[in-house]
C-alpha cells in the first residue's frame, strides 16, 4: 500500500512533481521543490524542472560545478541551468524531446537529439532524454523524501490527450527505464479538470449541472492539446465522461514568445540594427516579460525592452528598442488567436520539396481555427449519451463550460479572446453562452491533478470515464488485381472500438491475416476519432481524410520456433488495453499447430 | 606518557661533570635537582589536568561578517540576472538620462526576480506611512528606530516615515564542494 500518489507532468517545456498524502483525508496535491543545477557549483530548488537537457564539453566545466546532491559527477545538466546555458550552445542543447518522442516521422529509440549537433557531439534519443528528465524527478523525492521510496509510491505519469498509442507505449517504456514502478498514464486535459475539481473542495458539484460538456483548453510551452468532458447522471450522482480529444498540435507559449522577438527584430533590421544569435536570445526573453505585462495590463500601451551588450559594459552597446501594443495584438491575438467563424478550418501550406527533417510544427498558427475544426468533427460526439440530443441543425458540438490551462492564459485577455470567440460562434447557431470555470492553477494543474487522480484510483472522489478516444484500424491490401502505376486499394479493418476502458480487452475480429514464419509484417495503421459506432470486424472500403487519420505502421514479427520458415500462419488481432493505459496488440493464431498461442504487435517508433 | 631512555656510559660521564659545576652556581637548579633525586615526578612524566569544563567565551560584541561564500553568491545571482556588477562598474557619466534609464530597467528586472526568489521580505510596520503611531515600552530597538526629539520615557508617539524590511526566509543556491565563489562572472569565449 503506498503511503503517496504521486503525480508527474512530464512536459514539452517544463516538468513538474505534485504528491498527495493518501493516509490523510482530504488532503490536497503539493508541489515538490525539485532541486536541480542553477548555475556552475550551485544547486537550487524550483517549482517546476525545465525539460531540457546539456551534454557538456570534457573540458567545459570546473570538476564539480555539476554535482547535484545526490550525484558527485553528473555527465549531464538538467534543468534551469541547461536551458539557460544551452541558448548560448544548443548544439549541445536537447529540447521540446516530448514532441519528437510523438514524432511518427522519426526513430525514437534512435540518438537524434540534439537534432543539429555536429558529428563529434554525443547524440541521445528522445526516449533516453524524457527517461533522463523523469529519474532526474524520481531522485529529487527520494533525496527529500528517504523515509518514502519513489518506486513504492503510486506514480501517475500524464500525457498529451492526442498522444498516439506509439508514444504512449513510448512514455510507459521510458518511465519503466527510468525505475518507475506500476505506473499510471492520464490525459493532461483530464488532469486539469482533476486539478479544478480537488481545488474546489466539493464545490465542483454546484458549478456544473448534468448536460454541460466542458471543453478544457490546454496550451502549454509546446502543444495545445482540446478535451471535450461531458456531464451525465447515474442513480443520482454526477458522472464524468470524456468524450473527444483533439489532435496533435504542435504550437504553444514559446512560439509565442519566439514569434514576438522575431517580429521586434524585423522592427530592429528595418533600421538598420541587426541581432546576433545571442542578443536574439536575450530579447527573447525581453518580450516574454514584456508580453505578460501588456497581457495583464490592458491600458499599457508598450513596454521598454532592453537587449544589453554582451560585453561587460552594460549601457554602451545596448540596444534599446519597445514592444508596442498594436505588435503585440497583431502577432498574438489576430495570430494566435484570431476571432475565426465556426466555419474556419486550419490552413495547410503546402511543404517544400525538401524539408529537412524537423518536428512537425502546426503550419496554421491560429489555436482558434483548430478549436473550430475540433467541434465541428466532433458535433455528433455526444449523440450517444442520454440527455445530450444535440440541437436541431447545430453546425459544431456546443460547450457550455470552459477550463483553460498551461501559462499562456495567465492572460486574462488570451483566454477573454478564446471564451469571446467560442460564444459568438455559440450565439450565431443560438446556444446559449459558455461559461468560465474560475480557479485553475495554470502552472501546476496537470501535476496537482495526476496526484489527485492517484487518490481518486483508491476509489477516493469521482473518475472521468472515457477509455479510448479513438478507435483502431489495420489497413489490408484488397485482392483485386493489380492495376499497374496503381497502388493497390485499401481496406481499413477496426481492430479497437471508440471508448476501451483500461483494463479492458476487445473482442476478435472474425477476419483473419496471413503472417510469414519467421518474417516480419508490416501493417499500415489507422485512427479515427469519429467512427464510434464500429466494433472489431467492422470493414472500411472507403473514408474521408476527416475520419481515419494515417498512424506509424505497427508490426509482427512471427517466432519461427516449430514451425518451418516461409510457412503462412492465420492470425486474427485482439486489441487490449494495459492497466497503465497503453494499447496492446496481440496476433492470435486461429487454427493450425501454432494454436491458441500468440506474439505482441508492435507499434513501429522506428519513423518512416 | 614516555618513560626518557636511559643514557649510554660516556654521555653520563659528561653530564655529570657539567652538572657539577651549573649544580654549584645555579641555586634554583640545585632546588630542582634535589627535588628530582627525592622521587618528584618530571613534568613531561605529570598527567595532564583532566579538562575543566571553562563557560565559552562571550561572544566578541563586533564580529567579522560570518560567511565571504554566501556575499559572493548573492552578488553572482545579481550579475548573473540584473548584470549588477557591470552596471555599477561602468562609468555613467557620459551617457544620457535615458541610457541609463534602459539600463536601469534591465538593472530593476532582474534584480527583482533575484530578490524575491532568494529572500521572503515582509514589512517591520504594516501601518501607512505618514501615520502615527505609538510605540510601547520595551519595543524592539533592532526593528523600529526612533529618530528626531527623543527625550523622556517610551511609550513614544510619532509618525512613520519608513515602514522598514524584515527577511523572514533566506534561500540561496547550495553550493557544490570545491567551487569557487570568487568566481562572480566567467569571462566569457565564443568559439
Amino acid at each position: 500500500m503506498s503511503r503517496y500518489a504521486i503525480g508527474i507532468d512530464l512536459g514539452t517545456t517544463h516538468s513538474a512533481l505534485s504528491w498527495v498524502d493518501l493516509q490523510t483525508e482530504g488532503a490536497l496535491p503539493e508541489i515538490l521543490p525539485v532541486a536541480q543545477q542553477s548555475g556552475p557549483g550551485a544547486v537550487q530548488d524550483f517549482a517546476l524542472l525545465p525539460s531540457f537537457l546539456y551534454l557538456p564539453h570534457a573540458s567545459e566545466f570546473a570538476a564539480g560545478d555539476l554535482a547535484l546532491p545526490w550525484n558527485a559527477a553528473p555527465e549531464r545538466i538538467t534543468g534551469e541551468w541547461a536551458r539557460s546555458h544551452g541558448a548560448l550552445t544548443p548544439i549541445r542543447l536537447v529540447s521540446s524531446a516530448k514532441s519528437w518522442l510523438g514524432h511518427a516521422g522519426v526513430d525514437r529509440r534512435a540518438g537524434i537529439l540534439p537534432a543539429d549537433a555536429p558529428a563529434e557531439v554525443e547524440r541521445i534519443s528522445p526516449l533516453a532524454a524524457s527517461t533522463h528528465y523523469l529519474r532526474h524527478l524520481r531522485d529529487a523525492w527520494n533525496h527529500r523524501h528517504p523515509e518514502a521510496p519513489f518506486d513504492q509510491q503510486a506514480v501517475t505519469v500524464t500525457i498529451p490527450a492526442s498522444f498516439d498509442p506509439a508514444a504512449r507505449e513510448l512514455t510507459a517504456e521510458a518511465a519503466q527505464a527510468a525505475g518507475y514502478r506500476g505506473i499510471t498514464l492520464l490525459e493532461e486535459p483530464q488532469a486539469a479538470l482533476y486539478s479544478w475539481i480537488a481545488g474546489s473542495a466539493g464545490d465542483w458539484r454546484k458549478q456544473v449541472r448534468v448536460g454541460d460538456v466542458i471543453l478544457v483548453v490546454d496550451v502549454g510551452g509546446g502543444t495545445s492539446d482540446f478535451s471535450l468532458i461531458a456531464v451525465t447522471e447515474d442513480a443520482g450522482n454526477l458522472q464524468l465522461h470524456r468524450v473527444a480529444v483533439g489532435e496533435h498540435i504542435l504550437l504553444g507559449g514559446d512560439n509565442m514568445d519566439l514569434a514576438l522577438a522575431h517580429g521586434v527584430a524585423r522592427g530592429l533590421a528595418a533600421e538598420g540594427r541587426q541581432l546576433d544569435p545571442w542578443q536574439m536570445r536575450a530579447l527573447t526573453y525581453a518580450c516574454r516579460l514584456a508580453k505578460e505585462q501588456l497581457l495583464g495590463d490592458a491600458d499599457l500601451p508598450g513596454v521598454p525592452l532592453v537587449v544589453p551588450s554582451r560585453g561587460s559594459k552594460l549601457i554602451g552597446g545596448a540596444i534599446k528598442t519597445e514592444l508596442k501594443r498594436e505588435l503585440l495584438t497583431a502577432l498574438l491575438l489576430e495570430g494566435f488567436f484570431p476571432a475565426v467563424d465556426s466555419g474556419a478550418r486550419p490552413v495547410g501550406r503546402p511543404r517544400a520539396g525538401l524539408t529537412q527533417i524537423g518536428l512537425p510544427y502546426a503550419q496554421d498558427a491560429a489555436v482558434t481555427r483548430h478549436l473550430a475544426a475540433l467541434l465541428g468533427r466532433q458535433v455528433g460526439a455526444t449523440a450517444q449519451l442520454a440527455g445530450f440530443a444535440p440541437p436541431e441543425g447545430a453546425s459544431f458540438l456546443h460547450p457550455t463550460a470552459v477550463l483553460f490551462n498551461g501559462g499562456v492564459f495567465k492572460s486574462e485577455l488570451l483566454a477573454e479572446r478564446v471564451l469571446s470567440t467560442l460564444n459568438a460562434w455559440l450565439a450565431a447557431d443560438g446556444a446559449p453562452a459558455a461559461r468560465l470555470l474560475q480557479g485553475a492553477d495554470m502552472d501546476h494543474a496537470v501535476a496537482r491533478g495526476a496526484a489527485y487522480y492517484g487518490q481518486v484510483r483508491q476509489g477516493r472522489g469521482i473518475r472521468i470515464r472515457g477509455g479510448t478516444a479513438q478507435a483502431y484500424y489495420v489497413g489490408i491490401e484488397s485482392s483485386m488485381p493489380a492495376v499497374p502505376g496503381l497502388e493497390p486499394p485499401v481496406q481499413a479493418l477496426c481492430v479497437a472500438p471508440f471508448g476501451m476502458e483500461e483494463g479492458s480487452e476487445a473482442p476478435l475480429p472474425p477476419q483473419q491475416l496471413g503472417l510469414v514464419v519467421g518474417e516480419s509484417v508490416r501493417f499500415r495503421f489507422f485512427g479515427s476519432s469519429v467512427r464510434r459506432e464500429d466494433r472489431p470486424g467492422t470493414l472500411l472500403d472507403f473514408w474521408s481524410p476527416e475520419e481515419l487519420q494515417e498512424l506509424a505502421q505497427i508490426e509482427a514479427t512471427l517466432p519461427a520456433e516449430g514451425r518451418a520458415a516461409g510457412e503462412v500462419v492465420p492470425v486474427q488481432l485482439r486489441a487490449r488495453v494495459t492497466d497503465i493505459g497503453t494499447l496492446e496488440l496481440l496476433a492470435h493464431a486461429s487454427e493450425g499447430a501454432a494454436g491458441g498461442a500468440h506474439w505482441k504487435v508492435e507499434f513501429d517508433v522506428r519513423g518512416a | 606518557m614516555t618513560e626518557p631512555q636511559a643514557l649510554p656510559f660516556l654521555s653520563r660521564l659528561s653530564l655529570a661533570i657539567g652538572s657539577f659545576f651549573a649544580l654549584l652556581g645555579d641555586g634554583h637548579l640545585a632546588a630542582r635537582v634535589q627535588a628530582l633525586r627525592n622521587g618528584a615526578p618530571l613534568a613531561s612524566e605529570v598527567p595532564p589536568p583532566a579538562p575543566v569544563r571553562t563557560p565559552p567565551p562571550p561572544p566578541p560584541p563586533v564580529r567579522a561578517t560570518a560567511d565571504v561564500d554566501a556575499a559572493l553568491q548573492l552578488l553572482a545571482l545579481l550579475q548573473r540576472e540584473s548584470r549588477f556588477v557591470d552596471f555599477l562598474q561602468e562609468d555613467i557619466a557620459a551617457y544620457s538620462d535615458a541610457d541609463v534609464g534602459g539600463a536601469a530597467r534591465l538593472l530593476h528586472g532582474g534584480a527583482r526576480k533575484v530578490l524575491q526568489d532568494t529572500f521572503d521580505l515582509e514589512v517591520v510596520r504594516t501601518e501607512a506611512e505618514g501615520s502615527r503611531l505609538t510605540l510601547p515600552a520595551g519595543f524592539d530597538a533592532a526593528a523600529v528606530r526612533v529618530t528626531g526629539n527623543v527625550v523622556g520615557q517610551p511609550p513614544f508617539t510619532g509618525t512613520l516615515q519608513h515602514k522598514g524590511w524584515r527577511a523572514t526566509a533566506v534561500r540561496l543556491p547550495a553550493l557544490t564542494e570545491g567551487h569557487d565563489t570568487r568566481v562572480i562572472a566567467p569571462a566569457e569565449v565564443e568559439l
